[in-house]
């Protein structure tokens, strides 16, 4: 199964992925309007090493576990990995709980900023478009949609 | 000193419709420009620090940046313009020379844009590059004056090292130091990729690039930095740089704050200790001291190499590279003034050396008159921007050209002259290791290889539109040529005829 694999060496921590995340996920799919009027959170993050005076940065998002404590953790049964090994969470099922968010090893699922319902936020994978949206947009190619395979 | 004088060079224009403060703005500019400002949730910038580079105004998410000049005028006055009134006034507060970098930017006659290209019709045919055979591969190197061959037609004349190149392009040289570990791997990658060579520059040569060895010109300078015998043996060609067209006469000065680890490792010199390139060779002061070092270094890798002198383009440029090809050098690189480089004294930078396209034909011309042109190639080097400036320094008479600063600007460089400040926002002249990582060379590579393969094509087609099929047929044919807007002197120094002759 393909994952987005943050290459270290090549993120400049722009944070342009966190802008095209936001983007993808809203409904305008406009910057702008995405900023200006819809408050969505970014499914991926970038990590400063050594703040504030950042000398590394990462982009952080979900992982796709194999084994995924935050489908365990669920209580409403909305996170679940589908047949292609994606962790998918249904937001019409999510309670708002924060379960996943404690349990998660990687602090990817994050809360979403919605002020109307509190649910959560995490990486799909851009399925609908095909390419995730942080992966076509960085400007350094410091992150790929790659297997296992090809990362080794 | 008590205020500033200096003005603003840039305004930096933001479109708050547009700006949405995602701050990527703020993370790139390394001359910290651009600030947030939580309390009002506003991105400011400070238009003095800008160099214009482009960097924000490339990763803006929704492009609400604009760098424009700065508006602010002074009274018209053609002698006293802004410039000239702004260089007092940093001179008047620093008490140092001016500095900056990249090429003479003044508005000296562009010779390459006063000549035009000949294209068959009617009486002789015109060829199709794509449907037949068209060569555009090149030798670099001294050749034979005959070749003779034996009864069974095996050519027995000793023929000198070559440099072999697939097009007659090559990437000039910009050290480790000036330039990038990152922009030196993309360079590097490009050159095998593409079959020609890149240049090591007077910086000596990373550990980890011997392996393109065969695609690399190592280079002796007056600072001699990082030369040793595995060094001299690593590529396919030494060159002795004796001049630069940015700053003929002048030395280098790589400052001690970009002598990092791995600077200092390659260069061989003590970490933080600056770099200082003499203005001449210590032991070269007459052409036979050339020689000597020439063959120095000949004898040092057995004759197996080709041995390059690089000058400058000055006043007597022919004269000169007479000398050089007696001296027994296997080609000679005239550098224009045009050529650009990482730090230069503005005044040198802008008012010493000669046009190349000048220089290159008196030069042809010169060796050829003297009956030793076989002896050396030619490469000229010092702004070639195109294909078609190629193939007009090819029909002046050179072997094969170099291009610096049109391949730093395939790789991102936005020409700002900013080099000697060290903060490359491009990860291109830089050494800081936050700033180096913005370049990829996964992707820097690929633009050069891109932009290179492109330009092979097109000279392709303007050599098929000649009816020529090889390069080599080109070299010298001054004849398709022609001068558009030129006088009888500039005329008879290229050699060419003007339009309508």
């Amino acid at each position: 199964m393909k994952k987005v694999y943050a290459f270290e060496k090549n993120c400049l921590g722009c944070g342009l992925c966190e802008v095209y995340c936001k983007t993808a996920h809203s409904k305008s799919k406009d910057i702008i309007k995405t900023y200006r009027k819809e408050n969505i959170t970014s499914a991926i993050v970038i990590e400063e090493i050594l703040s504030p005076k950042a000398k590394t940065y990462f982009a952080l998002q979900c992982r796709h576990c194999a084994d995924p404590k935050c489908v365990k953790a669920c209580i409403s049964g909305a996170m679940y990995k589908d047949q292609n090994g994606i962790v998918k969470n249904i937001k019409e099922k999510c309670v708002g709980c924060l379960s996943c968010v404690l349990v998660c090893p990687f602090g990817a699922v994050k809360r979403n900023k919605d002020k109307e319902r509190k649910i959560i936020s995490k990486c799909d994978l851009c399925i609908e478009t095909g390419t995730p949206a942080c992966v076509e947009n960085c400007p350094n190619n410091a992150l790929k949609l790659m297997d296992e395979e090809e990362v080794k | 000193m008590s205020i500033s004088l200096i003005t603003p060079q840039f305004e930096v224009l933001r479109d708050e419709k547009k700006c949405i403060q995602c701050k990527v703005c703020v993370k790139q500019c390394a001359n910290e420009v651009h600030r947030y400002d939580e309390e009002d949730n506003v991105v400011l910038a400070d238009d003095a620090k800008c160099v214009n580079c482009h960097r924000c105004v490339v990763l803006c998410p929704t492009k609400a940046l604009k760098i424009r000049n700065n508006s602010l005028e002074f009274r018209d006055n053609a002698n006293w313009n802004g410039k000239a009134i702004n260089e007092i006034f940093i001179q008047a507060e620093t008490g140092g020379i001016l500095l900056s970098s990249m090429g003479n930017p003044k508005p000296f006659p562009i010779y390459w844009d006063k000549m035009l290209l000949n294209a068959s019709q009617v009486t002789n045919p015109s060829i199709d590059p794509l449907r037949e055979p068209m060569e555009t591969k090149v030798m670099i190197g001294r050749k034979p004056k005959k070749l003779e061959f034996d009864k069974k037609g095996k050519l027995i004349t000793e023929i000198p090292p070559q440099i072999e190149l697939n097009m007659p392009i090559m990437f000039s040289a910009m050290s480790y130091g000036s330039i990038s570990k990152n922009a030196h791997e993309a360079l590097a990658r490009a050159a095998e990729k593409l079959g020609i060579v890149y240049n090591t520059g007077e910086g000596g040569l990373h550990k980890d690039f011997y392996k393109y060895g065969k695609n690399t010109i190592v280079q002796v300078a007056s600072g001699r930095f990082g030369v040793h015998l595995n060094y001299l043996e690593a590529g396919v060609a030494i060159e002795i740089k004796m001049g630069q067209g940015a700053k003929p006469g002048i030395g280098g000065h790589l400052p001690g704050i970009k002598v990092g680890e791995d600077v200092s490792a390659t260069r061989m010199i003590p970490v933080g200790a600056d770099a200082i390139s003499p203005a001449p060779h210590h032991d070269i002061y007459s052409i036979e001291d050339l020689s000597q070092l020439i063959f120095s270094l000949k004898e040092a890798t057995n004759y197996k190499k080709p041995v390059l002198v690089k000058i400058a383009a000055v006043n007597n440029v022919a004269a000169i590279a007479s000398g050089i090809a007696r001296a027994g050098a296997d080609a000679i690189i005239i550098d224009g003034f045009r050529g650009g480089t990482g730090a230069a004294p503005t005044r040198v930078r802008d008012n010493v050396g000669i046009p190349i396209e000048l220089a290159l034909a008196a030069v042809d011309q010169r060796l050829r008159d003297e009956g030793i042109r076989n002896e050396v190639s030619i490469v000229c080097a010092g702004s070639v921007r195109n294909s078609s400036d190629i193939v007009k320094a090819i029909a002046l008479g050179a072997d094969a050209v170099y291009i610096g600063s049109a391949a730093l600007i395939a790789i991102g460089c936005h020409m700002c002259h900013s080099c000697s400040t060290g903060k490359c926002n491009w990860g291109i002249a830089t050494q800081e290791a936050e700033l180096v990582k913005r370049l990829n060379p996964d992707l820097a590579y690929q633009k050069l290889v891109n932009l290179l393969s492109a330009w092979n094509h097109e000279i392709k087609e303007m050599l098929g539109g000649m009816g020529i099929n090889a390069i080599d047929s080109l070299r010298g044919n001054r004849l398709m040529l022609r001068g558009v807007g030129l006088n009888q002197k500039e005329l008879d120094i290229l050699g060419i005829k003007h339009a309508g002759e």
